[in-house]
């Protein structure tokens, strides 16, 4: 693959993160440009998921630096929820907000946020649904909805800021097995359309189709990364070895 | 036997307006009850706040180190002490205050750091992936807290709060310590002059009775409601 891809979207500067004794990451550095589909893969516990989720500084950095668009993010100053706006994140249990319809749901943050009129936001967010096949879902509660519908529904909400980036921690692995190919199918699409995506996920097919690069974390730093079919065609760190041994 | 009973009533209850001690009583019990639990919620729910600010975030820890000592205080002694404390005591010089403000201020204060507790309680049973989601579309925190985490907690301990409201109502029967003239003052000022007992305090406690059980009755309508729209 040499396509060429855009700016610097994210960039990750020797990250570290300490939970009490346990070392998390440990010296992470990396970029993500615009309209990359950065898939990471790892054991569980190596890390990945708290890179992920330190990238929107919902895991604030034990160290590090993390630029978003140029600006440093972990500074004090910085105003972390205007650049979330901008990050969407969709998370392994869904986390639609249980008290409020599909369409409260998708519409609350452009309505409070990005002070959208509510005609608009509810244009955006029928235009969103139909995007995924849910308009009728549009006055049902979070509870009538199956888990593969839920996290189509966290995805349109997350799309209903216009983000920059989207970042996807396990988003399938809550999912039963036959509801995971729509949740997929979405995602794909996202990334034909020029998204820039950062996923973590234990889909390798997801990975071998869809990524321009594939990351794999394991004891918190980055030991290889390669193109898909170099990932997975000719693996070179021994873990990777053992580990895609085990998955694939 | 009837005619016994008729003449007690009307011994109790007729004569000299006696049934004024109990209707008056009434009013200032549920006056009482009304203002404490008003002063109870705001009270309760600002605590609760801070409380579980500390508890997610770390911060304000000076304002939530007061809150414990006020939930430690309030919780480990009697309400009986508390009124006596604040009518003696704080307000012990201000003899003209009234009886009612001081147990409206008793019973609320005393109120607040139960109702704290139960909203601390329903704020954290909110799953913690709903304050991610809140804080990863963009919200800050008080936002989040808003929009997202109050409106779910307070659904989970409404029934809590109104059983809360059942306790008080009763415990503020305790208001005579101060001379008040609440509802069981009132029954309890007949008894004294009609030397029966049986009769005004019985009256009391069915007043009493009536009003719990129309309030767990409404309490119970109000839980199927909120189940039902959780399908």
């Amino acid at each position: 693959m040499t396509t060429d891809y855009g700016d610097t979207l994210i960039k990750v500067q020797d990250l570290h993160k300490v939970f009490g004794e346990l070392k998390a990451l440990n010296g992470i550095s990396e970029e993500i440009r615009k309209g990359e589909v950065v898939v990471i893969v790892g054991p569980s516990g190596s890390g990945k998921s708290t890179f992920l989720r330190s990238l929107n500084l919902l895991e604030e950095p034990s160290g590090g630096q993390i630029f978003f668009e140029g600006e440093d993010i972990t500074d004090k100053k910085v105003d972390i929820n205007k650049h979330r706006q901008k990050m969407g994140m969709v998370f392994q249990h869904f986390n639609l907000f249980p008290h409020k319809t599909i369409l409260q749901n998708i519409t609350l943050a452009p309505v409070k946020l990005l002070k959208k009129s509510r005609e608009e936001a509810e244009k955006r967010a029928m235009e969103l649904l139909a995007l995924v096949g849910l308009e009728e879902k549009a006055d049902a509660y979070p509870a009538q909805l199956s888990g593969g519908q839920k996290q189509r529904i966290a995805i349109v909400r997350s799309l209903a800021m216009d983000p920059e980036v989207m970042l996807f921690d396990e988003p399938t692995s809550a999912l039963d097995p036959e509801m995971v190919g729509e949740v997929l199918e979405l995602m794909k699409k996202l990334a034909r359309d020029g998204m820039t995506m950062v996923v973590v996920t234990h889909e390798m097919g997801f990975a071998k189709e869809v990524a321009t690069r594939v990351i794999f974390v394991d004891e918190g730093q980055i030991k290889e990364q390669a193109g898909p079919e170099e990932f997975f065609g000719n693996p070179k760190d021994e873990r990777l070895k053992e580990f895609l041994s085990k998955i694939l | 036997m009837f005619q016994e009973w008729q003449d007690k009533f009307v011994n109790n209850f007729i004569t000299d307006d006696r049934w004024k001690y109990i209707a008056d009583g009434l009013v200032t019990t549920l006056q009482v009850t009304f203002f404490a639990v008003i002063i109870g919620i705001v009270l309760g729910f600002l605590v609760a706040v801070v409380r579980s600010t500390y508890d997610k975030t770390g911060k304000l820890g000076i304002l939530n180190a007061l809150c414990k000592l006020y939930l430690t205080v309030i919780r480990g002694t009697p309400v009986v002490v508390q009124l006596l404390i604040i009518y003696f005591v704080i307000f012990g010089s201000a003899r003209d205050i009234s009886k009612v403000a001081v147990a409206v201020m008793a019973f609320g204060f005393n109120s607040g750091a139960y109702v704290a507790e139960i909203f601390r309680s329903g704020i954290m049973s909110v799953d913690s992936g709903q304050f991610e989601a809140g804080r990863s579309l963009g919200f800050n925190y008080v936002q989040t807290m808003r929009y997202i985490i109050m409106p779910q907690a307070f659904k989970n301990v409404l029934p809590a709060l109104c059983n809360e409201f059942i306790v008080l109502l009763k415990e503020t029967s305790v208001s005579g310590y101060i001379a008040l003239q609440d509802l069981t003052k009132g029954g309890d000022i007949i008894r004294s002059r009609t030397y029966d007992a049986m009769m005004p305090l019985l009256a009391v406690a069915v007043i009493y009775l009536t009003m719990v059980i129309i309030f767990t009755k409404l309490v119970n309508i109000l839980e199927r409601r909120l189940r039902s729209s959780d399908h």
